[in-house]
């Protein structure tokens, strides 16, 4: 089943044209890549189908529901998460806070008792195995903001782990980690996808991992899809590798 | 423990301060208002980081409403009126005087909790200098407004109701006033601010972008914060008016350049986005401005802007902030090993 569903999606600043013309589809419970040389419109992809800007042409549905029209907040609500490229937490706070302010509403209402209450003890638990599962139990009480740029990555997918999303978008996880983290974070990435059932759409430079990771890859180029496929065409597809290399 | 028995001692000295300080009462209601006033405005300005130059917008708001309700509730009728006219303050006996004021408390609270939610729709979705630079507006507007107003004796401004005889000192009763919605705030918002809703503001204030992507409802929170510093506001904004006995609608009621500015240093210099960083600075820096008007007449100001410059360049962090700083284990941040 179409999971995310992208249709001929355009979307230009000014006389730059982001993006010309996308489809994809992520289906559910698969691990789908998106990759591209520096410039080739992944991020403004993301930031369409979350929301974050409006887009000028196409189609965007999440589990079969229209949501272009939708706002950044409420689109989260419907169960799809996105991480940043530049690294986001709230670094003046705790990790366990962090965690905490992460977790869904209980019921879907923010009704007033509930947002002047105290966070249950079950919330609490969850945060804790969750950073326990990136790595970051013994550092739970330290600010966010003073952790290294590794570690705030794996608490912002901590955080997300947390909202319990249908669909989590990562944009370049493992950018700034080093070799050692990354296949800790690999390993982490595909057990959300298998124990917790999240559906993930990951924007990766990093080939090893994306080839290693997803099932199916997105290739952009200058804003247009170049090409699709599973990890050993992409790998071979000259066209790829062109845009990659550079070559004209 | 210790913490404890400090906290009981400091209360029963408050409580017994008319009766111990009798010539300073008036000033330490000043004190008391000064807490609160820090108190209402680290909530949005501090916890949540929005910036906010008008809040003294709401606090001349609710000065104005209890006080037009105190002059007319029990005043209706020409002949009263003719006793007004003039400036001259409205006589009420003991039990009109003080439903009178229950009355415009409370409706100075709900209308300060209504123009919050109305203007917070208007402006809370603007950011940064943005919001402060229009917040600042707001103030500078009301008072302006204001002082237009004939209803409410326009740039001649309004007299309270004389207080009435019999019932005590009205230097202690509103020395009580502000004690005890010093106290209350406090209370409520070290409740609200170990409960979710304290983690929302904080998270609003760290990354906005972050807290709308993970879906708070950012807007609404927003609103609901400045709600709360809207209500104590206006209580404290009521109480003020009577504690002066007269309202001059830019120098009392929307005074940005003297409870305006200092209700931002007080917190700046206690501590941004803590519970006690507003207490401790509200004290400290009504301490001093009292110290420099009564020893440096003449040179007050200036005394009072060099303090301003000394806490922003060497606390901007504020006294809570370097302590935390200092000492971070205190405030709870260590690494943790798995036992």
């Amino acid at each position: 089943m179409t999971m995310l569903e992208v249709k001929n999606v355009s979307k230009s600043f000014g006389g730059v044209r982001a993006n010309q013309d996308i489809s994809l589809n992520v289906p559910e419970g698969s691990i789908i890549g998106l990759i591209g040389p520096n410039g080739s419109g992944k991020t403004t992809m993301f930031n369409s189908v979350v929301g974050y800007h409006p887009i000028d042409e196409g189609n965007i549905r999440f589990e079969g529901q229209e949501i272009s029209k939708l706002r950044v907040p409420e689109i989260a609500r419907l169960g799809m998460l996105r991480t940043f490229q530049q690294t986001r937490i709230y670094g003046e706070m705790n990790c366990m806070d962090n965690m905490r302010i992460s977790a869904p509403d209980e019921g879907g209402g923010a009704g007033l008792r509930h947002l002047f209450s105290s966070v249950s003890a079950e919330i609490d638990e969850h945060a804790e195995e969750l950073l326990d599962f990136v790595g970051l139990h013994s550092k739970r009480l330290l600010l966010a903001g003073n952790l290294s740029f590794g570690q705030q990555k794996l608490l912002e997918f901590a955080m997300a782990l947390m909202r319990k999303p249908r669909l989590l978008m990562l944009d370049e996880p493992t950018a700034g980690i080093n070799p050692t983290l990354i296949n800790g974070l690999i390993d982490r990435l595909r057990r959300a996808n298998s124990e917790f059932g999240i559906t993930l759409f990951v924007i990766e430079h990093n080939m090893r991992v994306i080839m290693n990771l997803a099932e199916h890859i997105y290739c952009l180029a200058h804003g247009k899809m170049l090409a699709e496929g599973p990890p050993e065409e992409i790998q071979n597809d000259q066209r790829v590798v062109d845009a990659y290399l550079g070559a004209s | 423990m210790i913490k404890n028995i400090a906290f009981v001692v400091g209360l029963l000295l408050s409580l017994a301060a008319p009766y111990l300080f009798p010539t300073y009462v008036t000033l330490l209601a000043f004190v008391w208002l000064m807490v609160v006033l820090s108190l209402s405005w680290d909530i949005i300005g501090g916890q949540m980081g929005y910036n906010s130059f008008g809040n003294i917008f709401f606090f001349g708001i609710g000065m104005y409403v209890s006080a037009v309700v105190q002059r007319d509730m029990f005043s209706s009728g020409v002949d009263r009126f003719a006793d007004v006219a003039g400036g001259v303050a409205v006589r009420l006996s003991q039990s009109e005087y003080f439903i009178s004021l229950g009355v415009g408390v409370v409706l100075a609270a709900v209308i300060c909790v209504l123009a919050a939610i109305l203007l917070g729709m208007a402006i809370l979705s603007m950011r940064g200098h943005y919001f402060a630079i229009c917040t600042l507006g707001l103030g500078i507007a009301a008072g302006e407004i204001a002082s237009g107003i004939d209803y409410i004796g326009a740039g001649s401004g309004m007299v309270t109701p004389i207080y009435p005889e019999g019932a005590g000192s009205r230097e202690a009763f509103y020395y009580y006033y502000f004690f005890a919605l010093s106290v209350g705030t406090f209370l409520l918002l070290s409740k609200i601010y170990k409960s979710r809703f304290g983690l929302v503001l904080n998270a609003i204030r760290d990354d906005e972008d972050k807290a709308e992507a993970m879906g708070l409802h950012t807007t609404r929170y927003k609103t609901i914060a400045w709600s709360i510093a809207a209500f104590v506001l206006g209580i404290a904004g009521a109480g003020t008016g009577n504690l002066v006995g007269f309202i001059d609608p830019i120098d009392v009621a929307f005074t940005g350049a003297t409870f305006g500015v200092w209700m931002i240093l007080t917190v700046i210099l206690g501590g941004k986005g803590t519970l006690w960083g507003p207490v401790i600075g509200a004290v400290i820096f009504y301490a001093t401005k009292e110290f420099f008007w009564t020893y440096l007449l003449g040179w007050q100001r200036v005394a009072l802007g060099l303090l301003i410059v000394v806490i922003v360049v060497f606390f901007p962090t504020g006294i809570m902030g370097w302590m935390r700083e200092r000492w971070p284990h205190r405030f709870g941040e260590r690494v943790e090993e798995a036992s």
